[in-house]
């Protein structure tokens, strides 16, 4: 007969109706799927009692292989073998090249798009990879809880944009998954301690996974969480400690030769060892052999691996700083620290950890375990077995989105760390007399130049009737759903034309629309005031030439012949230095221009009086 | 008349009423419905009930209410693993049918 499982009081399921569901957490170096049973969130084990399942996903002739099984033939099939996908996810080639100059596979497509990688089955995507490691776990899950599952919380990192959260939501769907929501790691974690231990105040989540670090901080009162903040870096994590070890072998082994796949990933697979040896050894050996044969053999001490590591560790304790700004604490006022992720067991993070926020990290919960175990508590009540809770959760936008206004300018309409689902309405005008239709572009990310943040759509909003600059009033108007995806509309209000976009690229990685929303990463964003300030008097000196060139047009007759042309070559001079990189050298020349024009404008406005006078009787006026 | 549970099966109830910190023992019921009439119906409690009766086995308060007792009364709770799955099983002498799945019942 059916195994059957206990349920909260009155929650007992019909026959062939349990509500199943699971938490996955894909991670970049290893996936786990949790589940609550009886009451209590585990993860799933294998055949083999193993929980966690590397991401790694090998593409053999004619089959798929998942996990351990595909990671003990990287060395063998290196290029056939994807490991860490998830870096991959909603980058472009570009983009993945400069950062992973040594990955060992072969990229398809060209160099502003998504990268595909070359595989004997064929070209995959990163969004496909990640479908072949769900359905995995899919398949685990089943197989452990007797039935189809009714729904999935995959977790995210924080940093996630939307491209990169659809991306995930795709590769569910391609697994044949349904996603009841997507879920920022740290929170998921926050959910596991926050029930388990029933803990209230202030706590930071310090989130060092294999290829991603997120600091959250998280208010968790009364089961209620709210997000107060979020940061990290989406391309930080334990292989960047395995990176600077590899850097450190070829040094010291002198391998200044171009190394073939296999010793590469020989060289990698050392390292991570040497990491992991150093979490409680003082030093460890390193050895291999290159394809010549010649046996390489090296100590690395712990002292050696903290001097490597200091730098990178350093980096997460400056995000740590800014998202205690951000949600305006100090780490005093933190009450917890959790640790989540492998790579918190490097014994100089926790040590860094502990000195930042003055008090020891929690790790009561296996570090690598936590973010699944939370999320499956989140799909058991999403499900519906717990229709009674109280739990509540809010969660936030990770980056500011906003528009491009004239001069490349990023305009801001919902900041980051706004919680979410949330809508926002801004209005914006013409920049030119009669104009018709306006291009919207929609961006994300938290500096001042378009040209630096994330590109996640354009669309265009046409029948604007035609009006003088500045008189037409265009709602903008950002919505942000409970998964974080976003849709933009426009609307002119006097006629209330209107045009939208939804930005939700979807798996086919074909559709133009997705393509052109992937073309640059984001780094981490600083507010670049000078940029901006240029920028601002570029418009400024648009708007002064067009203005000033439309009205000597017009009334260019009032002016004598000398003027007129020191009025022309002194525009000349404003547009040749707006091409020039000098916002101080701009403001000067608008407001020499201001100056030498106020008698034009004075001859102008004496003209219009004498116009609207003309023919009029005093006692009219 | 007497509900009782196996060695394997309290241990399990044990950890998991300790694990949800909060409950004070097992209900056992059947209701009406499924494929074959009857299902079982296993649940945390929290309040008795006014027909409620309370067995206690290996440590475990059993909660039973009058009509479903009828139905269950001999019955042994036993937890098994059947490959990666687990969970609990009704041994419950009073069946005469059940559906092809085992998770509904005729008496």
């Amino acid at each position: 007969m059916a195994l059957l499982q206990i349920s909260e009081p009155g929650q007992t399921a019909a026959p062939h109706q349990r509500k199943l569901a699971v938490g996955i957490d894909l991670g970049t170096t290893n996936s786990l799927v949790a589940t609550v049973r009886s009451g209590e969130a585990l993860p799933l084990a294998d055949q083999n009692g193993i929980k966690m399942l590397p991401s790694v996903v090998q593409y053999q002739q004619d089959n798929i292989v998942v996990g351990y099984n595909a990671l003990e033939q990287a060395e063998a099939d290196p290029e056939n073998t994807i490991i860490s996908v998830k870096r991959f996810m909603g980058r472009s080639l570009d983009d993945v090249l400069t950062t992973y100059p040594e990955l060992p596979y072969q990229f398809e497509g060209d160099s502003a798009n998504l990268s595909r990688i070359k595989t004997r089955q064929g070209n995959k995507s990163p969004i496909e990879v990640s479908a072949d490691i769900l359905s995995a776990l899919k398949q685990r899950a089943e197989h452990s809880l007797g039935d189809e599952l009714q729904g999935v919380v995959i977790t995210v990192p924080a940093y996630f944009d939307d491209a990169q959260r659809q991306g995930t939501k795709d590769a569910a769907r391609i697994a044949g998954l349904k996603v009841l929501r997507l879920l920022n790691e740290p929170t998921a974690a926050a959910i596991a301690y926050g029930l388990d231990s029933k803990q209230e105040g202030e706590i930071a989540v310090y989130d060092l996974g294999g290829g991603t670090f997120d600091i959250s901080i998280l208010k968790l009162e009364k089961g209620v969480f709210e997000v107060l903040s979020t940061g990290g870096d989406s391309a930080l994590g334990g292989d960047d400690f395995d990176q600077a070890i590899v850097n450190w072998i070829k040094v010291q082994a002198e391998l200044n030769q171009v190394l073939s796949s296999r010793e590469r990933r020989v060289l990698k697979e050392q390292a991570k060892k040497a990491k992991e040896a150093l979490s409680d050894a003082d030093s460890t050996q390193i050895q291999f052999k290159l394809d010549n044969q010649t046996q390489i053999e090296l100590t690395l001490s712990l002292a050696e691996f903290n001097q490597m590591a200091l730098p990178l560790v350093q980096k997460t304790i400056i995000a740590c700083r800014r998202a205690l700004k951000d949600a305006q604490l100090k780490a005093g006022e933190i009450k917890d620290v959790v640790l989540v992720g492998g790579s918190t067991r490097v014994p100089l993070v926790r040590e860094k950890v502990a000195e930042f926020f003055g008090q020891q990290p929690l790790s009561s919960i296996n570090p690598d375990e936590v973010v699944a175990v939370g999320a499956s508590i989140q799909a058991d009540i999403l499900v519906g077995n717990k229709p009674d809770s109280d739990m509540v959760l809010l969660d936030v936008t990770p980056l500011s989105l906003g528009i491009e206004t004239m001069g490349g300018l990023t305009e801001k309409i919902i900041s980051r760390n706004t919680t979410i689902p949330v809508a926002k309405a801004q209005e914006f005008t013409t920049f030119k007399d009669g104009q018709t239709a306006m291009a919207i572009h929609v961006v994300q990310g938290e500096r001042e130049l378009v040209k630096d943040c994330r590109s996640l759509a354009r669309f265009e909003l046409r029948d604007i009737p035609p009006m003088a600059a500045g008189a037409a009033h265009i709602r903008v108007t950002f919505q942000v759903d409970a998964d974080g995806l976003l849709s933009v509309t426009a609307m002119e209000k006097s006629t209330g034309v209107q045009a939208s976009i939804q930005v939700k690229p979807s798996y086919g990685l074909e559709e133009e629309e997705i393509l052109s929303m992937l073309k640059s990463s984001i780094d981490n964003a600083q507010e670049d005031v000078e940029a901006r300030r240029f920028a601002e008097q570029t418009v400024e000196a648009a708007r002064m030439i067009e203005s000033l060139g439309n009205a000597l047009k017009a009334d260019g007759h009032l002016l004598d012949e000398k003027s007129r042309q020191t009025l022309s070559n002194e525009l000349e001079v404003l547009h040749q230095l707006t091409l020039q990189n000098d916002a101080e050298a701009i403001k000067k020349q608008i407001e020499k221009i201001d100056q030498l024009s106020q008698d034009f404008a004075a001859l102008r406005m004496d003209q219009s009086i004498k116009l609207a006078l003309k023919g009029q009787q005093v006692d009219e006026i | 008349m007497a509900v009782t549970l196996t060695e394997t099966a309290a241990d399990r109830v044990r950890h998991f009423l300790l694990n949800r910190g909060k409950g004070i023992g097992l209900r056992l019921g059947v209701k009406t419905s499924g494929c074959s009439g009857m299902a079982y119906i296993i649940e945390f409690v929290d309040e008795l009930n006014a027909d409620d009766q309370v067995f206690e086995d290996k440590d475990v308060k059993v909660i039973v209410d009058a009509k479903s007792l009828l139905y269950l009364d001999g019955t042994e709770l036993d937890f098994a693993k059947e490959g990666l799955n687990e969970g609990f099983k009704f041994n419950n002498p009073n069946v005469k049918d059940e559906c092809g799945c085992g998770e509904s019942f005729h008496v």
